[in-house]
């Protein structure tokens, strides 16, 4: 057929295009990195020239793809061939957070965070067999009009639209905040200048082009992401194993990091927190090491006090278990069972296949058929990511155990002391305080001095901190140890934190340190690190397009073209569409510059909350006829209150626990009762009248009608208008 | 095959989704068993090493991965001959 023709024409052109592009970055990569090593090209000119080179090709896709029609403008036209909507739905997933911050996490948690790479992907086949199917069949821009219009009525939608503006909203916050700091890392422009220019990159794109030019964009930033993920990786695997697969010969760093945890008696002793503050104890491989604790909590309402001056009282630091306490005082806890791994690996698998910018990426394929398939598709781009980040995390584990654990802080490798300086790395050891100005102490330090745990006694009034040739003394005061070395005395100073030695427990590791310091350890030239740059930026930026997306279509769409005004001219929605683009873009600006460590803890939640409101809803919806407005409006109140209940007290004090799960995972409960709920209103009310439930039928078949569609979507507010 | 063809255009969709459902359930034990059941034994799995990975490891990091791939694939494969075998061909667009 001519239109078969057309169409294989059109995916072979578009193959091309993106095949030339491949070989074009690694080309230019290649000149970059001879420029550097052979005419030392300065660092500053090689992240400057990537940063613009990517940003101008996204500008360029976004003018190339402009559009005034408004199937492309919210749907990229419905003609998005599977593979290349896998990409784009892969780079619209995978955010800063996949792209720099998990492989530290994997790093900091061992086999716990494997929560993460398995909820991440498993929830795609979720999506494959449950949602994407229907979703495509429905057909219409967003997902409140998928509940608007399968529970009828104004209440349903707007529920629906509020919670995708407040899901999508935080993500983007936290994805803005991701380019700050990828731009001032690497670029040296102050933060609230990465913000800006990062925001300008993602408006240029969206604003002209909308949905159409943020999917061809996004399988150009996919291409990027997942090159510059694999390159320096592959080179620290054959720097260490001789082997240039990452994903399979790290069971060689798996296998000496138990070795070395055993001879450095990590696995036993000691304790540690990651990034968030949670405990991690005992060895990388074995299971279930995870304490309870609220000290993010803690820590997120401080910086809130201290950046707004306001004055909420935090709650009490805890901890489950309390290591502070002697071993005999430890209240019993729930390391070792399997109860929050499971649990948040369901919410996280369960919340992926609820979340509203990765259900519209299924509207964008041309026909049932080509949807199930995108979906695999968008699983194995986002897989090759998933199923190498462990790799990076247990060759830096490897590394750090073998060359920096252990050794004399003055001989540590080279990376290890620029990421110090730069505060990614905290070295607790107290001999690195010798020569500090008193008043200048670092962020570790400081507090303790506070505290009392720690005493200064400036002996020759220098306002120094002076060490040299200072000996270790203890004297016991009121039954505990105190210390003395050198002006420093207190609690805090025992043997082994004054004895030059890096410690496993004085070590802490900022979890983006993982990823962006690799090139450095495997040694490789700094346009590498460019490149890793301009992946993380990839990453940011196509997530903050697709969630833009989301967010201008509930405003523009939703709320006011089917609620306010149904007589709106296309060009209106378009118009309008466009300006809440950049008014949310502006307000996720404003949001990311306090940096609040709140953000990051949001967007955690986001899947929680996902899973229980919008996930139980929409799968009923489908399979279930009976299942009605009251019923699903009942489920989504119950579910999320329920879930938010959890998530709260949890988070203020984790003495609160069901078998030790943690808030992260609150949607483990809200969902069953989000289903109960919405099972026992649908029973107790009217059935859904006979239209709606000719429309469930329509879902289950694969045969596309886009105009019947429409139209029964669209009925109720035009019968409305008139 | 002939049945399908003395059908309705609503029984055959019934029938159809009859099928669905079953395939769905199956692949999703297959999903639950590979996602829930190792991590269950995960301590007792890790005494087995495969080229130097424990095998409790192995499966949250990488065996899980795989088999998600595949069953979308297959999912796909088989859906388009159920679409055949009901003659409930998506629409060329």
């Amino acid at each position: 057929m001519a239109v078969n023709e057309a169409i294989k024409l059109r995916n072979n052109r578009l193959a091309q295009y993106y095949g030339m592009f491949t070989v074009g970055l690694i080309i230019f990569s290649l000149i970059m990195g001879a420029l550097e090593l052979g005419a030392g090209m300065p660092k500053a000119w090689i992240g400057w020239t990537f940063l613009m080179l990517t940003m101008g090709l996204y500008a360029f896709i976004g003018i190339m793809s402009r559009t005034k029609i408004l199937d492309e403008y919210y749907v990229a036209g419905r003609n998005v061939p599977a593979v290349f909507n896998g990409m784009a739905t892969g780079a619209d997933w995978m955010s800063a957070a996949s792209f720099i911050s998990m492989a530290g996490t994997l790093y900091a948690l061992g086999y716990d965070g494997l929560a993460y790479i398995m909820g991440w992907t498993g929830g795609y086949v979720l999506l494959a067999l449950l949602f994407a199917p229907y979703i495509r069949k429905f057909g219409q821009y967003t997902i409140p009009d998928f509940v608007g219009t399968r529970y009828g009525g104004r209440w349903p939608r707007l529920v629906a639209a509020i919670c995708a503006i407040i899901v999508s909203l935080t993500y983007v916050t936290a994805q803005v905040v991701g380019v700050g700091i990828i731009m001032s890392r690497f670029i040296g422009v102050p933060y609230e200048w990465g913000v800006v220019i990062g925001l300008s990159g993602v408006l240029v794109c969206s604003f002209l082009g909308g949905m159409k030019a943020v999917t061809w964009t996004q399988v150009a930033q996919y291409i990027i992401l997942i090159i510059a993920y694999m390159i320096p990786v592959t080179f620290l695997s054959l720097k260490l194993t001789g082997f240039p697969i990452p994903q399979l010969s790290y069971g060689q760093a798996l296998q000496n990091i138990t070795r070395l945890e055993s001879e450095l008696k990590i696995a036993t002793e000691s304790t540690a927190r990651d990034g968030t503050g949670r405990i991690i104890q005992g060895g990388y491989v074995p299971a279930y090491n995870e304490g309870l604790s609220n000290a993010a909590a803690v820590s997120a309402i401080n910086q809130i006090n201290t950046y707004f001056g306001v004055n909420i009282t935090p709650p009490k630091a805890q901890s489950i278990p309390d290591t502070s306490k002697p071993a005999e005082e430890i209240q019993p806890d729930w390391r070792g069972t399997p109860w929050n791994f499971l649990a948040l690996t369901f919410c996280l698998m369960v919340g992926t296949a609820g979340l509203p910018h990765i259900l519209i990426r299924f509207y964008t394929v041309p026909s049932v058929r080509e949807s199930r398939l995108s979906v695999g598709w968008a699983l194995f781009f986002i897989f090759l990511l998933y199923f190498t980040a462990p790799a990076y995390a247990a060759f830096a584990r490897w590394e750090i155990l073998q060359n920096v654990v252990g050794k004399e802080i003055s001989s540590l490798p080279e990376w290890t002391q620029n990421w110090s300086r730069l505060g990614l790395i905290t070295q607790r050891d107290y001999t690195t305080l010798d020569g500090r100005d008193i008043d200048k102490l670092p962020a570790w330090a400081a507090p303790q001095v506070k505290s009392g745990a720690l005493v200064i006694n400036d002996a020759n009034g220098n306002g120094k901190i002076d060490l040299a040739g200072a000996t270790f003394s203890e004297t016991e005061v009121d039954g505990k140890k105190v210390g003395t070395f050198g002006e420093l005395s207190g609690t805090v100073i025992t043997k082994t934190s004054v004895d030059g030695i890096l410690q496993f427990s004085e070590l802490n590791i900022d979890p983006d340190t993982i990823v962006l310091a690799t090139p450095e350890i495997a040694g490789l030239p700094y346009t590498v690190a460019a490149l890793i740059a301009a992946g993380g930026m990839a990453a940011a930026l196509s997530t903050a397009d697709g969630l833009l997306v989301v967010i201008s279509s509930a405003i523009a769409h939703d709320f006011y073209y089917r609620i306010i005004n149904p007589k709106a001219s296309m060009n209106t929605r378009i118009w309008l569409g466009k300006t809440m683009l950049v008014v949310a873009a502006v307000i996720a600006a404003l949001l990311a510059l306090p940096r609040l460590a709140l953000i990051a803890q949001m967007v955690a939640w986001a899947f929680s909350m996902a899973a229980s409101s919008f996930f139980p809803v929409i799968l009923l919806g489908i399979f279930w006829k009976r299942c009605n407005g009251p019923g699903a409006i009942a489920g989504m109140i119950g579910g999320l209150s329920v879930t938010l209940f959890y998530m709260y007290s949890n988070y203020v004090d984790p003495s609160f626990n069901v078998l030790g799960i943690t808030h992260l995972a609150a949607g483990i409960f809200g969902m069953p009762v989000n289903f109960l709920l919405c099972y026992i209103v649908s029973k107790l009310t009217a059935a859904p009248s006979q239209e709606i439930q000719d429309l469930v039928d329509h879902l289950r078949s694969p045969e596309l009608d886009d105009e019947l569609m429409t139209s029964i979507a669209g009925g109720k507010q035009a019968a409305g208008a008139h | 095959m002939s049945d399908i063809a003395n059908m309705s255009r609503q029984e055959r969709i019934n029938a159809y989704w009859k099928e669905n459902n079953r395939l769905i359930a199956i692949l999703l034990t297959i999903w639950f068993s590979v996602a829930y059941i190792p991590p269950l034994f995960v301590n007792q799995l890790n005494q087995i090493t495969i080229a130097g990975f424990p095998l409790g490891y192995y499966f949250g990091s990488q065996i899980s991965l795989i088999v998600f791939v595949v069953l979308i694939f297959y999912y796909a494969y088989a859906m388009n001959k159920l679409d055949a075998k009901y003659h409930l061909k998506d629409r060329d667009k």
